[in-house]
C-alpha cells in the first residue's frame, strides 16, 4: 500500500535560485528507503516538504491518505509530532538538558501526548538498545557525535512515529555502529509498522535497503557522479 | 494525587528551570539586576520615609532651641541628633536666666567631645524625664563621671552597667589640651529609635571636668616635690603643670575634684527650652530680637521643615535618576532576551521542526521570564525585609553620622 505519495512537486526558495522539480515519489507502507545525491541537490529540502516543515511552491504531499501541504501551519506541526520521527543532520539536541531529557522532550513540549510513567520506561530501553544508556545523565556538550547521534535517534522513535525520516543518521559512525543503527532503525520500522527514509551518502550501505532513490532520477536529470 | 498545576504548565517551567540552571552566570547576572530594579525604589522610600519620622518626632518634642546666633541648621542638628560639636557660645548665666522667668523649663546642654566616635552629651538630669527616656538597666547618672549609654553603643560595644570608657583626646599632641577621662557605666537607655540611642550622656560637671575646667588632684598641702609648686607660703599655694591630675573619680578621690572660676560662666552648646505655654513662648523669642544679641532661639520643627523639603527635593532628582536607569537596565536586559533569542535559534528551529506548537514555545518562554521574575522578587522581598528592622539605624547612620 502506498503510504507516501508526490506528485508534481515543485520546491523554491524565495530570493534563491535552487529550484527542484520531483514529477512523482511513491513510498510503499513499511518500506525502507535510502536516498542519495550530491550535496545541493535537495534532499534534505525534500525531506522537509515531506515532513510538512515547508510548503512547495506546487504539487502535492500525500501520507498516509492526509494532504500534508493542505493542512494548516498548527495542523502540519501536529501531523509531525504525532506521525514523524526525525532525525536532524546536526543532531537538534538542546544543549540545556540531560541526555535523557533531550529524548523525552517531544512528550514534555507536546500537551497533546500523554507524559506518563511508560513513556520513560521506553525511553530507558531505546537509550539502552542504542548503547546510550551511560549517558543519561550527561549534557549534550559532553558526548561524541556518534553519542549525540544515537541520543537523537532515540528522540525520534519514542513517539513510534509512522513515518521515520533520517537526514545523515549514520554520518558520523563507525562501521560497526552504522551497521548497529540500521539494524535498529530497520526493526523499529518493522516493529511500529513504520516507513524509513533515509538521507545517506554511504554508498557502503545501499544494499540494506529495499529501494535506493537517486535524486538525478527522482528530478529526471541527468546523473551525476558527486 | 492530583497537582496543583497544570502538567502542560509543569513541563514548561521545568523546562524553564534547566535552562536557567544552565547558563546559571547569566540567569543569576539578570536576576541581580531586576532585584536592583525592584527593590531600590523601596529601599529609597523607606529609608527617606524612616528620615522624615525621625527628624520630625525629634524635632516637633523639641519646643524650642537656644544656641549662638549662626546658622540654625547647625544649630539643630547638633543639639537634637548630636552630628559634631557644637560651638560652646553660651553660658550656665543664661540657662539660669531663661528659668529665673518662670516662663519655661530648661535643659542645658554641652555637646562636646567622643567616646570612641560617640558622642558625650553633657546636660542635666532632666534631660531623661523631658525625652522620656526609660532605663534598660541601672540609673541616671548621680555623681562625677558617672555616664549613661544610648541602647545601640551599649548593644555595638558590648557594654553593660559597671563598665567603664573613656573619652578620647581631642588632640593627641596638644599637651595641654584635655585629656581623657575614664567614666563609669551607671545606665543604659531603652531603644528610642533616635539620636539619644548613640549618645553618652553625662552630668555637666562631668562634661566641664573633660574639658579641664575641673580637675582633681592630691592635697597641695601634702606635696613634698617642691618643683611642682609655684607657690607657697602661708596663704597660698599654687602648684605648676607638672601636678598630676586624677583622670578617674573614685569614691576615696571623688572629693579633691573641684571648679575654679564662677560656675555660672561655664560653657553650654545648647540650652533646650519647654515654655509653659504660647505666651511664654512668645515672650522668650522676644528676648532674643535686638541688633546687640549674640545667641539666637529656633523652633526645632520650622528648621527641620526646610531641612526636610530640601530632603524631598533631592530624592525627587535621586527617583528621576533611579527611573532613568531603570529603563536603561530594561533596555538593557531586553536587549540581552533578544541577544539570547538569537542565539537560541537553532533551538527555536528544532522545536519548530518537530511540531513544537507556536503557544507551546511562548510556554516555554514566558516560564523562563516567570522563574527569574519570581527569583527577584523573592530576593527583593528578601533583602528589604532583612533591612527593615534596621532601618532606623542605617538612616541615623546615613544622616547622623
Amino acid at each position: 500500500m502506498t503510504i507516501l505519495e508526490l506528485s508534481q512537486l515543485e520546491i523554491r526558495y524565495p530570493h534563491d535560485e535552487f529550484h527542484l522539480n520531483v514529477p512523482s515519489l511513491q513510498v510503499e507502507s513499511r518500506e525502507k528507503v535510502a536516498l542519495i545525491g550530491p550535496s545541493g541537490s535537495g534532499k534534505t529540502s525534500l525531506m522537509n516538504v515531506i515532513a510538512g516543515i515547508m510548503l512547495p511552491e506546487a504539487g502535492e504531499v500525500h501520507f498516509d491518505g492526509i494532504k500534508v501541504n493542505a493542512l494548516s501551519d498548527s495542523e502540519r506541526r501536529q501531523f509531525r509530532l504525532s506521525r514523524i520521527g526525525f532525525i536532524f543532520q546536526d543532531f537538534g539536541l538542546i544543549n540545556y538538558l540531560s541526555a535523557l531529557d533531550n529524548i523525552l522532550h517531544t512528550y514534555r513540549i507536546n500537551p497533546a501526548l500523554q507524559f506518563k510513567k511508560s513513556v520513560i520506561e521506553r525511553a530507558h530501553s531505546l537509550a539502552a538498545s542504542l548503547g546510550v544508556s551511560s549517558l543519561l545523565h550527561k549534557f549534550p556538550h559532553t558526548l561524541s557525535q556518534g553519542e549525540k547521534q544515537r541520543l537523537a535517534i532515540c528522540r525520534a522513535l519514542l513517539t513510534q512515529p509512522q513515518l521515520i525520516l533520517a537526514d545523515e543518521a549514520t554520518g558520523n559512525l563507525d562501521p560497526a555502529n552504522k551497521n548497529k543503527i540500521l539494524e535498529k532503525l530497520f526493526s523499529a520500522v518493522d516493529e511500529h509498522n513504520a516507513t524509513l527514509v533515509v538521507v545517506t551518502h554511504d554508498h557502503a550501505l545501499l544494499s540494506h535497503f529495499d529501494r535506493t532513490i537517486h535524486m538525478d532520477d527522482l528530478t529526471g536529470r541527468a546523473r551525476s557522479h558527486a | 494525587m492530583t497537582l496543583p498545576v497544570e502538567p502542560d504548565l509543569m513541563h514548561s517551567l521545568y523546562i524553564a528551570w534547566q535552562y536557567l540552571r544552565f547558563n546559571r552566570f547569566k540567569t543569576l547576572t539578570i536576576i541581580a539586576c531586576i532585584t536592583v530594579i525592584l527593590s531600590l525604589p523601596f529601599i529609597l522610600k523607606l529609608l527617606v520615609d524612616e528620615a522624615e519620622l525621625q527628624l520630625r518626632s525629634r524635632a516637633t518634642s523639641t519646643p524650642l532651641l537656644i544656641g549662638e546666633l549662626g546658622s540654625n541648621m547647625d544649630l539643630v542638628l547638633s543639639s537634637l541628633y548630636f552630628t559634631d560639636d557644637a560651638p560652646a557660645a553660651l553660658s550656665m548665666d543664661l540657662n539660669q536666666q531663661i528659668l529665673e522667668t518662670g516662663l519655661a523649663q530648661v535643659v542645658p546642654l554641652y555637646r562636646r567631645f567622643n567616646v570612641g566616635g560617640f558622642p558625650i552629651v553633657g546636660t542635666s538630669i532632666d534631660y531623661f524625664s523631658f525625652r522620656k527616656s526609660g532605663f534598660a538597666s541601672g540609673r541616671a547618672f548621680l555623681y562625677l563621671s558617672d555616664c549613661v549609654l544610648g541602647a545601640e553603643i551599649a548593644e555595638k560595644l558590648g557594654l553593660k552597667v559597671g563598665d567603664n570608657v573613656f573619652s578620647s583626646s581631642e588632640n593627641l599632641f596638644d599637651l595641654a589640651g584635655n585629656y581623657p577621662l575614664k567614666m563609669t557605666v551607671v545606665g543604659i537607655l531603652e531603644m528610642s529609635h533616635s539620636a539619644d540611642d548613640l549618645g553618652v550622656f553625662v552630668d555637666l560637671k562631668t562634661s566641664w571636668i573633660i574639658a579641664g575646667l575641673g580637675h582633681g588632684h592630691v592635697d597641695l598641702k601634702t606635696i613634698k616635690d617642691s618643683t611642682v609648686m609655684l607657690q607657697r607660703d602661708t596663704s597660698t599655694i599654687r602648684a605648676n603643670a607638672k601636678l598630676m591630675q586624677y583622670n578617674e573619680v573614685t569614691m576615696d578621690n571623688r572629693t579633691s575634684f573641684h571648679f575654679h572660676g564662677d560656675m555660672q560662666g561655664y560653657p553650654l552648646s545648647a540650652i533646650i527650652v519647654d515654655p509653659d505655654n504660647d505666651r511664654a513662648a512668645a515672650l522668650l523669642k522676644g528676648r532674643f530680637i535686638g541688633d546687640d544679641v549674640r545667641q539666637q532661639i529656633v523652633n526645632p520643627a520650622n528648621v527641620i521643615d526646610v531641612l526636610l523639603e530640601r530632603i524631598f527635593q533631592i530624592k525627587k532628582l535621586v527617583d528621576g535618576v533611579t527611573l532613568l536607569i531603570t529603563l536603561v537596565a530594561l533596555l538593557a536586559l531586553g536587549l540581552v532576551f533578544a541577544i539570547s533569542m538569537r542565539l537560541r535559534e537553532s533551538e527555536l528551529d528544532t522545536l519548530f521542526k518537530l511540531g513544537c506548537i507556536r503557544g507551546a514555545i511562548a510556554r516555554l518562554l514566558l516560564a523562563e521570564i516567570t522563574l527569574v521574575m519570581i527569583a527577584s522578587s523573592a530576593f527583593s522581598a528578601s533583602f528589604i525585609a532583612i533591612i527593615w528592622p534596621y532601618r532606623g539605624f542605617i538612616t541615623r547612620l546615613l544622616i547622623f553620622q
